[in-house]
C-alpha cells in the first residue's frame, strides 16, 4: 500500500530503430518541446541537429584548462629552478634560457590539466553523477542501455499536456508509451 | 567535372560495371543489439570457465611471492638485494621499467590514434587494450618507484614545498619522467572509466537489486543513455583521443631521454625518440594479441572480435616490427658514419661481446618473426599469430636489456667492466609482474565488460539513421565511380554496347 504522492515526470515512448528515433526527433523538435531527450544504446549520431541541439561546449573549458596547465609547469620550473634554489646542473643555466628543459614537464602539465577539466566539466554538463532519476521507475527503461531506443518529454515542458502529448507521441510512431511518475 | 566522390545518374550507368569494394562486417552473423548486450555482459555474469581458474591462481600466487615478497625484502633489507655490487646498477630493474611503460602504449593507441583516425575496427579490442594499459603501467610504476631505495622518501619526487628547502631538478630527464609516467596513467585512467560509464549502465541495468547493482549503479553515475548526455560524451571522448595521442608519442619519449640526454656511448642518439615510441607500439600490439586471441577464444567473441581484425593487428605489428628493424641498423649505420670511435665500440661489444646471445633474441624475435605476416596464410592461422605475438613480447624485453645491460657493462673505466647476471630478487620482482599484469587483467574479465558495448553496437549497419532511408529516394543504388573509371566508363558509351 502506498500513500506518498506521485508526481507526473512526463511519457516515455519507445521506437523501433536508430531511423524512426531520428525522424521522431525531428518531429518533436519542429512541435517545439524544450524539455525532452532521445534515449538510446549507444551514440546516434546526428541526432544533435535533429533534435535542434548545438555543439557542447567543453572544447572552450578545456582549452582553458590546459592553458592553466601550462602555466603552471612554467610557473614551477621557473619559479623553483631559477627564482628560489637555481642550481647548475651538467651545465645547464638558471634563468629564462633554461625554457627548453621545462618544455617536457610544461607539455604533460597542459595534458593533465585538460584531462582533468575534461573529465569535471563533462560531469558537470551532463549533471551526472545523480543516482536517483524518475526514469529509473519505469518498467521499459532499463532497454535504453541495451536495444531500446526511448523519447522522453518531460511534463516542465510549457507544451506538455497529459493527453495531447501522448497522441503526439503516438502519432509520431512511439510505442508503448509510458506515464511515468516519481514520488513527490 | 568529374571528381571522386561525384555520383552518377543511375540512367546513365552503362559500360563495364565496376564493384565498389565492400568492406568487412565487423560484426559477423548478423547479431543483434541485444546479442552483443547478452554475450558480453555474459561473460562477467555467468560462471567463470575452468580454464580462468586455472590461470587466475597461479597469477595471483606468482605476483603475491613475486611483487609482496619481493618488495617487502627490497624494503626491510634495502636496495643492496637488487644486486648493486657492480656497474650495472638497476640492470633489470630499469629494463623492466620500460618493458611495461612500452606494453601500454598500443593500448592508448589504439584507443585514441584510431579512434582519431575513424578506423572502427578498434571498437572490439579498446576496452581490453586499456586495461592491458593501466595494468601494463602500474607494473612499470613499481620499479622507479622502489629503486629510490628508501620507498618512504618517494614523495621527495613531487615538486612540494618541503623541510631542506631544496626543490626538484625541472632540466633532469628522470623527473620529467615522473611527470610523464604520472600524467599519463592519470589520463589513461580516465579514458579507460569514461569509455566504461554507457557500458557500467548495461550492466546495472541487468541486475537484480542488490549490492552488485549498487556498485555499479555508483561506478555508472547514475548514466541514462539520454542524447544531451551523449552529446557532451562523444565530445569529451574525442578531446580525451586528441588528447592522449600526442600524450603516447611524449611518454616514451620521455623515457628514452633518460638515455638519450647522456653521453653514454649506445644511448646517446636522436633516434632513441622515434624508435622507442615505435618499438613500444610494436610490443603493445604483440601483448595485446598475447591476451585477447585466448579470450576470445575463452569467452566465444568470435563474432564480435573477427579475424578481420587480428588480422589488422597482425599488418600494424608487421609495419612496427620492420619500422623497429629499420631504427636497429640506423643505429649501426650511424654509429659507423658518424665515426665516433666509442659508439662504434660500443655496438661492436653488442653484438659479439658476452651479451651477443641477447643481441641475436633482439634481432630474431623483433625484426624477423614478425616478417611472417606478410603472408595471409601467417596472419590467418592463430597458431602462428600467438607464436609471433610472444616471440615479439620476448624480443622487446630483450631490446631494453641489450640497451641497458650491454651499456652500463662496458662504460669508460676499463676497471668498471663486469658481467652482469640478476640478483634473485630482481627476477622474482619481474616474475612478479608478470603474475600481476595477468592477475589483474583476468579479474578485469571478470568483472567488467571487455568489449566496447556501445560502440560495437555503433558499429552495425542498423545503426546510421539513415539506414533505411534509401526508400525514400527514387535514385537509390548508385555506384560510386571513382575519376578514373569515369575515362573507362566513357569510352564504353561509345564502344560496340551502343
Amino acid at each position: 500500500m502506498s500513500t506518498t504522492r506521485k508526481r507526473v515526470y512526463g511519457y516515455l515512448a519507445e521506437f523501433g530503430s536508430a531511423s524512426a528515433l531520428y525522424k521522431a526527433a525531428e518531429k518533436v523538435r519542429d512541435a517545439g518541446f524544450r524539455k525532452w531527450d532521445c534515449h538510446t544504446p549507444y551514440p546516434v549520431h546526428g541526432l544533435d541537429a535533429a533534435m535542434g541541439m548545438k555543439r557542447s561546449i567543453l572544447p572552450w573549458f578545456v582549452f582553458f584548462g590546459g592553458m592553466l596547465g601550462t602555466a603552471t609547469g612554467f610557473g614551477l620550473a621557473y619559479i623553483t629552478q631559477v627564482e628560489i634554489y637555481p642550481t647548475v646542473v651538467q651545465a645547464k643555466p638558471a634563468n629564462i634560457f633554461t625554457v627548453p628543459a621545462f618544455f617536457p614537464i610544461m607539455f604533460e602539465l597542459t595534458i593533465l590539466f585538460s584531462g582533468f577539466t575534461t573529465l569535471f566539466g563533462l560531469l558537470a554538463l551532463m549533471k551526472l553523477p545523480r543516482l536517483n532519476h524518475p526514469l529509473f521507475a519505469s518498467r521499459q527503461f532499463h532497454r535504453a542501455t541495451d536495444d531500446a531506443f526511448f523519447i522522453a518529454v518531460e511534463a516542465r515542458d510549457p507544451k506538455f499536456s497529459p493527453d495531447g502529448t501522448r497522441q503526439f507521441l503516438e502519432d509520431i510512431g512511439g510505442k508503448s508509451i509510458e506515464l511515468v511518475e516519481e514520488e513527490d | 567535372m568529374a571528381t571522386a566522390t561525384e555520383h552518377a545518374p543511375s540512367q546513365t550507368r552503362q559500360g563495364p560495371k565496376l564493384p565498389v569494394l565492400e568492406r568487412e562486417k565487423l560484426i559477423l552473423n548478423g547479431r543483434s543489439y541485444h546479442w552483443i548486450t547478452e554475450r558480453i555482459c555474459g561473460v562477467l555474469e555467468n560462471r567463470q570457465p575452468f580454464l580462468w581458474w586455472l590461470l587466475f591462481l597461479p597469477s595471483a600466487l606468482i605476483a603475491m611471492v613475486g611483487v609482496g615478497l619481493g618488495l617487502t625484502y627490497l624494503v626491510s633489507t634495502g636496495v643492496g638485494v637488487w644486486g648493486m655490487t657492480n656497474r650495472v646498477f638497476w640492470g633489470w630493474d630499469i629494463t623492466n621499467f620500460v618493458f611495461w611503460i612500452g606494453i601500454g602504449h598500443a593500448g592508448t593507441l589504439i584507443s585514441a590514434v584510431l579512434f582519431l583516425t575513424r578506423q572502427n575496427w578498434r571498437t572490439s579490442i579498446n576496452r581490453a587494450a586499456e586495461a592491458m594499459t593501466i595494468f601494463a603501467v602500474m607494473c612499470a610504476g613499481i620499479f622507479p618507484a622502489f629503486h629510490v631505495g628508501r620507498v618512504w622518501m618517494a614523495w621527495f619526487l613531487a615538486p612540494i614545498p618541503n623541510a631542506n628547502a631544496i626543490w626538484q631538478n625541472f632540466k633532469s630527464p628522470l623527473l620529467w619522467d615522473v611527470f610523464a609516467v604520472s600524467t599519463y596513467f592519470t589520463i589513461s585512467l580516465i579514458f579507460w572509466y569514461l569509455g566504461m560509464v554507457p557500458d557500467l549502465a548495461t550492466i546495472r541495468d541487468r541486475c537484480k537489486p542488490g549490492l552488485r547493482k549498487m556498485l555499479y549503479g555508483i561506478f555508472s553515475l547514475g548514466w541514462r543513455g539520454g542524447n544531451r548526455q551523449w552529446s557532451h560524451y562523444e565530445m569529451a571522448y574525442l578531446l580525451l583521443a586528441a588528447l592522449s595521442t600526442p600524450l603516447v608519442l611524449s611518454v616514451h619519449s620521455v623515457v628514452s631521454f633518460d638515455f638519450a640526454t647522456s653521453i653514454v656511448p649506445g644511448w646517446h642518439t636522436t633516434i632513441f625518440p622515434p624508435y622507442f615510441v615505435a618499438g613500444a607500439i610494436f610490443g603493445g600490439f604483440a601483448m595485446v594479441l598475447t591476451i585477447m586471441v585466448p579470450a576470445r577464444q575463452l569467452y566465444g567473441l568470435h563474432d564480435v572480435i573477427t579475424m578481420k581484425h587480428i588480422d589488422n593487428m597482425a599488418k600494424i605489428i608487421l609495419l612496427t616490427g620492420t619500422i623497429v628493424g629499420y631504427a636497429y641498423l640506423m643505429e649501426l649505420f650511424v654509429a659507423y658514419y658518424s665515426g665516433a670511435k666509442y659508439e662504434m665500440d660500443a655496438f661492436k661489444f653488442r653484438i659479439t661481446g658476452p651479451y651477443w646471445w641477447a643481441y641475436l633474441a633482439m634481432m630474431s624475435c623483433n625484426v624477423l618473426s614478425p616478417q611472417l605476416f606478410w603472408w595471409k596464410a601467417c596472419r590467418e592461422n592463430l597458431w602462428v599469430v600467438m607464436g609471433v605475438a610472444m616471440a615479439v613480447n620476448i624480443g622487446m624485453w630483450f631490446e631494453r636489456f641489450v640497451i641497458i645491460v650491454t651499456t652500463l657493462a662496458r662504460m669508460f673505466l676499463p676497471g668498471d667492466w663486469k658481467t652482469y647476471s640478476p640478483s634473485y630478487v630482481e627476477m622474482a620482482l619481474f616474475i612478479g609482474t608478470i603474475g600481476m599484469f595477468l592477475a589483474l587483467f583476468l579479474l578485469f574479465l571478470r568483472f567488467l565488460p571487455c568489449i566496447n558495448i556501445a560502440e560495437v553496437k555503433w558499429t552495425l549497419l542498423e545503426s546510421d539513421p539513415h539506414h533505411d532511408d534509401h526508400h525514400d529516394h527514387p535514385d537509390h543504388g548508385v555506384e560510386r565511380i571513382p575519376a578514373y573509371q569515369r575515362e573507362l566508363h566513357g569510352k564504353a558509351i561509345v564502344g560496340p554496347d551502343n
